[in-house]
């Protein structure tokens, strides 16, 4: 299978923290990898990168064969409508209905009709389980509505490749399981590329491929589930069983 | 001792370099926004919209104080002129005065407070939510989403509002100087018109134009490059209309000479 999204030997640093240091990953077509990782561990700024939301210091992020870390801002524009981003918190439009939010994508697109784009924002709040709550504002979203919507927003225009920032934290369990089968499933079905970060393993189990665990810049470890649940590497481990040692208290 | 010298110094350079640099980047987002304005179809729901908040909106604090400017100082040179016996002289320099410095200065002082703090609010907020990398993770270009239809609608409103400024400011000078104070209408009206020239509107509009983009640009800009936490919008609201008002100020004493030679031919 073809790689629709390679990236290699990528290093960043914030304030002088370095945060990525050489991180080497790749994502087959219609495959589902969940990327793990402690808590402040360079997650969300990975997927930023992906999207070309930051640039590098050094190494490169291939998508579809484009050199994404050599494009401009604006040059970048048409690719990242190829790629779906469900933000950490959200990030919904706060001046615009939910209705207008899951439009976005589509009218910026062009090609829709208005009714397309109305059928479409139907659909996708069907899907995401919130009938009905078009004419609504952000704000008057509970936090997990606002990460379905949101979610709803990021695959609405069917991109090859979706990032997803902890798309289950914060929703109740129930809901946190219809979401990780509607990734499953939207994947599935649209043949999306999934990249999931999650801190969830009862989640990563059920979404991935593959795991790959980030690791103090780099990608410490990578396999299937049942690779990884085997797997007696002492920082694997740590990790999947949720075992925290003294040292990693948080004081 | 000499120590304490070197960290004024240091500091003052600091300052300097600081403010050299963001009138550098301001620079460059003005012309970001030009460009942007001819590469990508204007967005007329939000230009509208802008329109409705800065034109539509703006008004009933604009004319008030319009009103109240032309009022006062209409009264205050009546003081004066009595003196010597020019009260017909009244309306010629409340209208010349108002057209040339207080209307524009006034109104866009009060845009920047209103509609400059607003943009920077919004737009550093938006930035705050990861609102803006939502745009651009949409393939938006946040300069040109944001930044394009507030610049216009500030260009296109401010003149228009910087004229009804001048209308209102020279209608109520008029109130207070000729049924208030007892000088003669039909000199005040002669006067008025007489030494009020098209130059002298002319220039006021021009500069209510010139001082739109001053605020626009500024506070997209800090809009754009905030203070990070809800303390740090707090913060980049008042900076951008501290740094406009003061802006208004300053570039006001230059186009004055500037606009006055266009104008007037150096006269
Ligand atoms: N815009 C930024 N400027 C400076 N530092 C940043 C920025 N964004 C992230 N960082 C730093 O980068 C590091 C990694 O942050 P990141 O948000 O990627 O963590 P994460 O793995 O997503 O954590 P979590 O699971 O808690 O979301 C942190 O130390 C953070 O302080
Ligand atoms: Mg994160």
């Amino acid at each position: 299978m073809s790689n629709i999204l390679e990236i290699r030997n990528l290093h960043k640093s914030l304030n002088d923290n370095p945060v990525l240091q050489g991180v080497n990953l790749s994502v087959s077509a219609g495959e589902n990898l969940v990327i793990i990782g402690r808590s402040g561990g360079g997650k969300s700024v990975l997927l930023r990168h992906i999207m070309g939301l930051m640039q590098p210091d050094s190494g490169e992020v291939i998508f579809k064969g484009i050199n994404m870390s050599a494009l401009d801002e604006e040059a970048l524009n048409p690719h990242r409508r190829e790629i779906g981003m469900l933000f950490q918190n959200g990030a919904l439009f706060d001046s615009l209905s939910v209705e207008e939010n899951l439009a976005f994508p589509l009218r910026e697109r062009g090609g829709f009709g208005e009714k397309e784009i109305s059928d479409r924002v139907d659909e996708a709040l069907e899907i995401v389980d919130l009938p009905g709550q078009q004419k609504k504002m952000p704000a008057e979203l509970s936090g997990g509505m606002k990460k379905r919507v949101a979610l709803a927003r990021a695959v609405i225009s069917r991109p090859e490749l979706m990032l997803y920032d902890e798309p289950t934290t914060g929703l109740d369990p129930i809901v946190a399981d219809s979401i990780n089968k509607l990734i499953v499933r939207l994947g599935d079905r649209l043949n999306m590329s999934n990249i999931v970060v999650t801190h969830d393993m009862v989640s990563a189990y059920h979404i991935a491929d593959r795991i790959a665990q980030l690791h103090e810049g780099k990608i410490y470890y990578e396999g299937s589930p049942g690779e990884i649940q085997a797997n007696q590497d002492p920082v694997v481990q740590k990790f999947v069983k949720g075992i925290s040692e003294p040292q990693d208290a948080i004081v | 001792m000499t120590e304490a010298v070197e960290n004024v110094f240091a500091a003052i350079g600091r300052w300097l370099i600081g403010g050299i640099r963001s009138a550098g980047a301001i620079t460059l987002l003005f012309l970001n926004i030009l460009r942007c304005m001819v590469k990508y179809p204007i967005r007329w729901r939000l230009f509208l919209q802008q329109m409705y908040f800065i034109g539509v909106k703006s008004q009933v604090v604009v004319l008030t104080t319009g009103a109240f400017v032309g009022a006062v100082f209409a009264a205050q040179i009546h003081f004066q002129f009595i003196k010597f016996g020019m009260q017909s002289a009244v309306g010629a320099t409340v209208s010349v005065a108002m057209c040339r410095e207080l209307g524009p200065v006034f109104c866009c002082l009060l845009l920047a407070g209103r509609v400059g703090a607003a943009m920077a609010a919004e737009i550093s907020s938006m930035k705050n939510t990861e609102q803006i990398d939502a745009l651009r993770a949409m393939g938006v270009y946040p300069v040109e989403y944001l930044g394009v239809p507030r610049f216009l609608a500030m260009l296109v409103s401010t003149p228009v509002l910087t004229g009804l400024v001048l209308i209102v400011g020279i209608a109520c000078g008029y109130l207070v100087a000729v049924p208030i104070l007892g000088v003669d209408s039909a000199y005040y009206w002669d006067n008025t018109i007489k030494y009020t020239a098209v130059s002298d509107v002319l220039i006021g509009l021009t500069k209510g134009f010139l001082f739109s983009m001053i605020i626009a640009v500024i506070s997209c800009y800090k809009g754009f490059n905030p203070e990070l936490g809800t303390a740090g919008v707090g913060r980049t609201t008042t900076e951008a209309v501290v740094i406009s008002s003061l802006a208004i100020l300053i570039s006001d004493f230059f186009f004055t000479f500037i606009l006055n030679s266009l104008f007037l031919g150096g006269a």
